[in-house]
């Protein structure tokens, strides 16, 4: 019964299509909000499932029909539920939920209420697509479809065109990256002879050779589809952009659940880019770089929801760096626990835009605890856990990834993240003490408006804040034979011929780095306190100070600008270049000039330029008869 | 239908339809578009049939009908279809009905003489996919041309004159060297057998050196090659479609360019292999031209139909490619690219054609903002517009994927570069349609648009299910095509080793990278 996860979402589109306004707001969002906390409930009801199995049975599949079948290749329309995909459909159903809700309250003034849920509906569905796909292919439609609804969405308010423009960028940067992920769809075929996962991955190790070159550039070529679901360099670009989307979509789509496919793709692919260590260097660096990049433009924006933006592809950054030096575990324990504190940030920062009348930069905010309490609290909680504060969700994940990229020798990677995370420490306290602290700078009008959100807005904030408190003890360390969840993917990561190599370090050394991202992070908390809560003059001394600096990291490198001119610009020269020089003039040149080099030609030809088709058909047709009585003979 | 003949009445059905409809009485002319759709309707009942009849697996040809016509020569009225030309009938059949729904009312003048034109370019296309006789084939192929050739230069806009005549001259052009291929291959096939015959069989049975092939190869394939268009005999296309009313252009893009790439796989490709052998590389590097070209022009074009034709030629490409890959998935995929790109671009022209007439002006400028004012037809476009780039779960996807397949296994190279026509058509379509439909509303008379009617709506309906079910469920379709592509393909190679190996060749390798059998996996392996 796997294939009546997503179809439950998928059927809430059809309905929602066919009784079209007849269902009204209310009728919408029972709709909507009961599809997917059903197939949360069946999704539940299948990983309980799927625990009570014994470990090595715990690999479920179900084929709903043969996609295509063409000589000797074959794809089908099937599912998989394993521990991995188990924990992906979980977080995607349960904040998808909880987010259905929220957006429920958020939304309810828009006009379109009714294709929002319609879109979000169809995100779910494509999404549960991708993470139960038992091919790569399947994958693939999950994949393109999330981000058909990712262009819908970020377009949603379609009349502004910065909206459009930003749901069309997103679409042409992540097909990008998906031109790659085909090319090594390709490769695979052509070593393996499937797409299907189970396939694959028992044949990879047979005819790949390890660290060879054809496995090696299959992996990259698919990260590079990774890169570009995921917001990664290059391909990053488009999800600061998304943010012209609804909030509930910011939370959705580009937080919680469709930017971390690619860690999820490169988690299912463990087994390939196991046999590809150089991919996973590279892998490695990009995820570190793009963490590094990413926090560094966070800490000069002043729009709420950029900040939240740049904070999520950091923290991406952060799940590949976990895959890169070969912990896959751990980056899918950081998509988890980054869904839940992430969701909550984007649908506190909605509720706070909400409140201050769709105002969006936090210069304008400040102040706003006592008015906002619940808000509040929430928020703060979620940003305690992505700082990394002891016994919060984010601080088990982020310190295993480290953990794990100190321990497999990779030190620079290490240093990368702690850094990382110092500035994740500032930026976050400095989002939180600019909205929630000092001073009020709201407007006089906005401060007239100022509300508390409704309930069906605070209750998914309540739950996810309490997620993002307990969510990370699954991973308590210290633990003999691994944490609980270590052991429940067990059989998913060591199914690999090259297995999870585990780099032990001395429970000192354990500890040593666990007191070095406590105190970094403490310490950019402290700083940020410092500069932007007790002394606000030194923040405005530093940005003074180190000017360049600033407007390096306000303006976001100039990458954008960079793309424009070097990429965007030139080929649309090119193709009026083509258009109007190529074809109009040297093409039909030719073919008109055909006709004029006769005429000029010949004055007695001339004279048979009549301009009738007719004409030139007669003297074509004398000439084939020619021919004809010439072969006749 | 057993002995019936059922080819025949379906070609000269809707040529006697066409005839009654030009007689009808001047008073009636209203009513003209009634008895030709009604015409059109029939001829797609009684050609349904064609989707269960026709059984895949029978190899050669089935409703075969022979008639003598003119024995001196050899030529003869030969008909016959496989799950090829069966479903590329079926494809002119549906298209053709819906192009006339579709132009319900677009046409005010001489209606009579419009819907007969149409009804006798459907006779024409069906001949050109059942004849199978070579010398019919150009008398079908020639004659298609020339109510096309009309539907242009006298129902079309501007420029109709200049583009009829473009049209026109252009595929003369090709099809005139074509003929003198034809007659000088009779002359040969008469030495080889001694008796003389036009019949597609006995050319297939004639091992011809591989030395000789190449020019009547070459004649072939650049008659084929301006249909389908190629690059860089492309640019009469656009000026066709430009130029076309709407029915013109559905069926133009729809069928007729698909007679470019059945004609590769029916005549140039089987009956001159070596030639395709040496020369496949080169076509297949054209095609990747045609694909990236196309889609590069397209981005930067004004005018919707305009943008739309150059899409076609991107599209026509991978047809092209899929061809050239010589296997299996390159030759299915180029099938149901071929069927796709007659549902997906006649429906975008179909599209394009709603709002022509309601504004008159196809210039992309000129719109913006529609979403707001005709939401049915908004999300018609969308959908039409991601299964033209080639979403997943639509038809476009199945193709584009099963011609890369298959081109990847002929060259890394070819589907490298193919693949990037992924991206390019992501950002062209796109690109239109955010500059049509999203967005204020920016020309005043925008706001007054009507959206679709329940005429029009009922057009498109069977084409977004189309699009669904074969992008979903291909495997129908799939299933029906692939055993008489294999058996072109092995047609193709057999004749290739024959001809070699008569001339004192050394057979030429089809190596074309096949996939490993795939391991068991351990679920299958237990017991």
């Amino acid at each position: 019964m796997l294939w009546i996860i997503p179809a439950l979402p998928l059927a809430a589109v059809a309905i929602n299509l066919l009784l079209g306004d007849r269902l009204g707001k209310r009728g919408t969002a029972v709709l909507a909000c009961g599809a997917v906390l059903a197939a949360f409930g069946f999704a539940l009801r299948a990983v309980l499932h799927l625990a009570s199995l014994p470990e090595h049975e715990r690999h479920l599949t179900e084929l709903a029909w043969t996609w295509m079948r063409v000589g000797d290749f074959s794809v089908d329309v099937a599912f998989l539920l394993d521990p991995l995909s188990a924990i992906m459909v979980l977080v995607v159903t349960g904040v998808g939920s909880l987010i259905h809700i929220y957006a429920t309250g958020y939304m309810s003034h828009d006009h379109s209420f009714r294709r929002f849920f319609l879109y979000l509906n169809l995100f779910m569905f494509s999404m549960l697509t991708l993470v139960l796909a038992s091919n790569y292919l399947l994958l693939f439609v999950g994949w393109e479809g999330v981000g058909l609804c990712s262009y819908l969405l970020i377009g949603f308010w379609y009349h502004k065109p910065s909206a459009a423009d930003a749901g069309k960028k997103a679409f042409i940067v992540n097909r990008i990256g998906d031109f790659g992920f085909m090319l090594g769809a390709f490769m695979i075929i052509a070593a393996t002879g499937s797409l299907d996962f189970d396939r694959v991955f028992a044949a990879a190790p047979h005819v790949f050779a390890a660290g060879g070159a054809a496995v090696t550039l299959a992996t990259l070529l698919m990260f590079l589809g990774a890169t570009g679901k995921s917001a990664q360099i290059p391909l990053f670009v488009w999800l600061p952009d998304a943010m012209e989307g609804p909030t509930p979509v910011s939370a959705l789509i580009h937080a919680a659940t469709m930017v971390t496919a690619g860690v999820y793709m490169l988690a299912r692919s463990h087994v390939l880019f196991e046999l590809a260590p150089a991919t996973m260097e590279v892998v490695a660096v990009i995820g570190a770089a793009t963490a590094l990049m990413a926090a560094t433009i966070g800490l000069a924006q002043n729009d709420i929801k950029r900040v939240l933006a740049y904070s999520t592809v950091s923290q991406l950054g952060y799940m590949f760096m976990a895959c890169g030096v070969g912990a896959f575990g751990a980056g899918i324990f950081h998509v988890m626990t980054h869904a839940f504190f992430k969701a909550l940030l984007f649908m506190g920062a909605g509720s706070v835009i909400h409140a201050m009348s769709d105002e969006q930069d936090m210069r304008k905010m400040g102040g706003l605890a006592s008015k906002l309490p619940w808000t509040h609290g929430t928020m703060l909680i979620a940003t305690i856990a992505i700082t990394g504060v002891p016994f919060f969700a984010g601080f088990f994940s982020k310190d295993e990834i480290l953990h794990a990229a100190f321990a497999s020798g990779h030190k620079g990677i290490w240093l990368a993240g702690i850094v990382g995370a110092g500035l994740t420490a500032f930026y976050m306290t400095r989002l939180y003490v600019l909205t929630f602290r000092g001073p009020s700078r709201v407007s006089h009008e906005a401060e007239h408006h100022l509300h508390e959100s409704p309930p069906s807005m605070i209750a998914p904030l309540v739950v996810l804040a309490v997620l993002s408190i307990v969510g990370g003890y699954v991973g308590m360390p210290f633990q003999e034979g691994g944490h609980l969840l270590e052991r429940w993917l067990r059989p998913v990561m060591e199914s690999g011929e090259a297995g999870l190599v585990h780099h032990e370090v001395s429970r000192g050394t354990e500890w040593a780095l666990i007191f070095t991202s406590v105190g970094v992070a403490l310490f950019g908390i402290f700083m940020a306190l410092r500069a932007y809560l007790w002394n606000p003059a030194m923040a405005t001394a530093l940005r003074q100070r180190l000017d360049g600096v600033h407007r390096l990291l306000e303006n976001k490198y100039w990458v954008d600008e960079f793309y424009h001119a070097v990429v965007v610009r030139p080929f649309v020269g090119v193709s009026e270049w083509l258009w109007r020089v190529w074809d109009a003039k040297v093409v039909d040149g030719l073919v008109n000039g055909a006709g004029y080099t006769l005429e000029g030609g010949s004055a007695i030809l001339k004279l048979f330029q009549t301009g009738y088709v007719g004409t030139y058909a007669l003297f074509i047709t004398l000439g084939v008869i020619a021919l004809f009585l010439h072969f006749l003979r | 239908m057993g002995s019936l003949p059922w080819l025949s009445f379906l070609i000269f059905f809707p040529l006697a339809a066409a005839i009654l409809v030009a007689l009808l009485p001047r008073g009636a002319e209203r009513s003209a578009r009634l008895w030709a759709t009604l015409a059109a309707a029939i001829e797609f009942a009684v050609s349904l049939p064609l989707w269960w009849r026709v059984v895949p697996g029978v190899p050669g040809f089935q409703f075969e009908e022979k008639l003598a016509w003119i024995p001196s020569v050899g030529a003869s009225y030969h008909l016959g279809i496989d799950g090829v030309s069966g479903l590329l009938a079926l494809l002119t059949t549906f298209m053709s009905l819906i192009a006339m729904v579709g132009a319900w009312t677009a046409v005010d003048k001489k209606p009579r003489e419009f819907y007969a034109l149409l009804l006798a370019l459907e006779a024409g296309m069906l001949g050109t996919f059942f004849c199978l006789d070579v010398l019919l084939f150009y008398v079908f192929w020639e004659a298609m041309l020339i109510p096309m050739y009309l539907l242009i230069g006298v129902w079309g806009g501007q420029r109709r004159i200049y583009a009829a005549v473009k049209f026109f001259l252009y595929t003369m052009v090709g099809s005139v060297l074509m003929l003198v291929a034809i007659l000088s291959l009779w002359n040969v096939q008469k030495q080889f057998s001694g008796v003389p015959s036009f019949d597609l069989m006995a050319f297939y049975a004639m091992p011809m050196a591989p030395a000789s092939q190449f020019w009547y190869f070459l004649a072939f394939a650049f008659a084929f090659a301006i249909k389908v268009p190629m690059f860089p005999v492309h640019t009469w296309l656009p000026d066709a479609h430009v130029e076309a009313p709407t029915a013109g252009s559905v069926i133009l893009a729809a069928v007729l360019l698909k007679m470019g790439t059945y004609g590769f796989l029916r005549f140039a490709m089987p009956l001159f292999p070596n030639a395709l052998l040496q020369c496949g590389p080169w076509i297949a590097w054209i095609s990747i031209v045609g694909i990236v070209y196309g889609a590069v022009v397209a981005m930067v074009q004004p005018d919707m139909k305009k943008l739309v034709a150059y899409s076609s030629v991107s599209h026509m490409g991978f047809c092209m490619l899929g061809l050239m890959a010589l296997n299996s998935q390159g030759f299915a995929g180029s099938m149901m690219t071929m069927l796709n790109h007659g549902v997906s671009t006649g429906a975008l022209f179909l599209l394009v054609g709603v709002i022509y007439e309601r504004r008159h002006t196809r210039a992309i400028a000129d719109f913006g903002g529609l979403w707001k004012v005709v939401p049915v037809f908004s999300v018609i476009f969308l959908i039409v517009t991601l299964s033209s780039i080639g979403l997943p779960g639509t038809n476009g996807f199945v193709g584009e994927f099963l011609v890369l397949l298959g081109a990847f296994k002929t060259s890394f190279a070819w589907a490298a570069v193919a693949s990037t026509g992924v991206i390019l058509s992501a950002c062209y379509m796109l690109w239109m349609y955010q500059r049509v439909v999203f967005g204020p509303v920016t020309h005043e008379e925008n706001n007054r648009l009507g959206d679709l009617t329940l005429r029009e709506r009922l057009v498109f309906a069977p084409l977004l299910v189309l699009i669904f079910w074969m992008g979903c469920m291909p495997q129908p379709f799939l299933d029906r095509m692939q055993p008489a592509l294999d058996r072109t393909l092995q047609l193709t190679q057999q004749r290739a080793v024959l001809s070699a190996t008569m001339a004192g060749l050394a057979p030429p390798v089809f190596a074309p990278r096949e996939t490993p059998v795939p391991a068991p996996i351990a679920s299958e392996v237990r017991p």
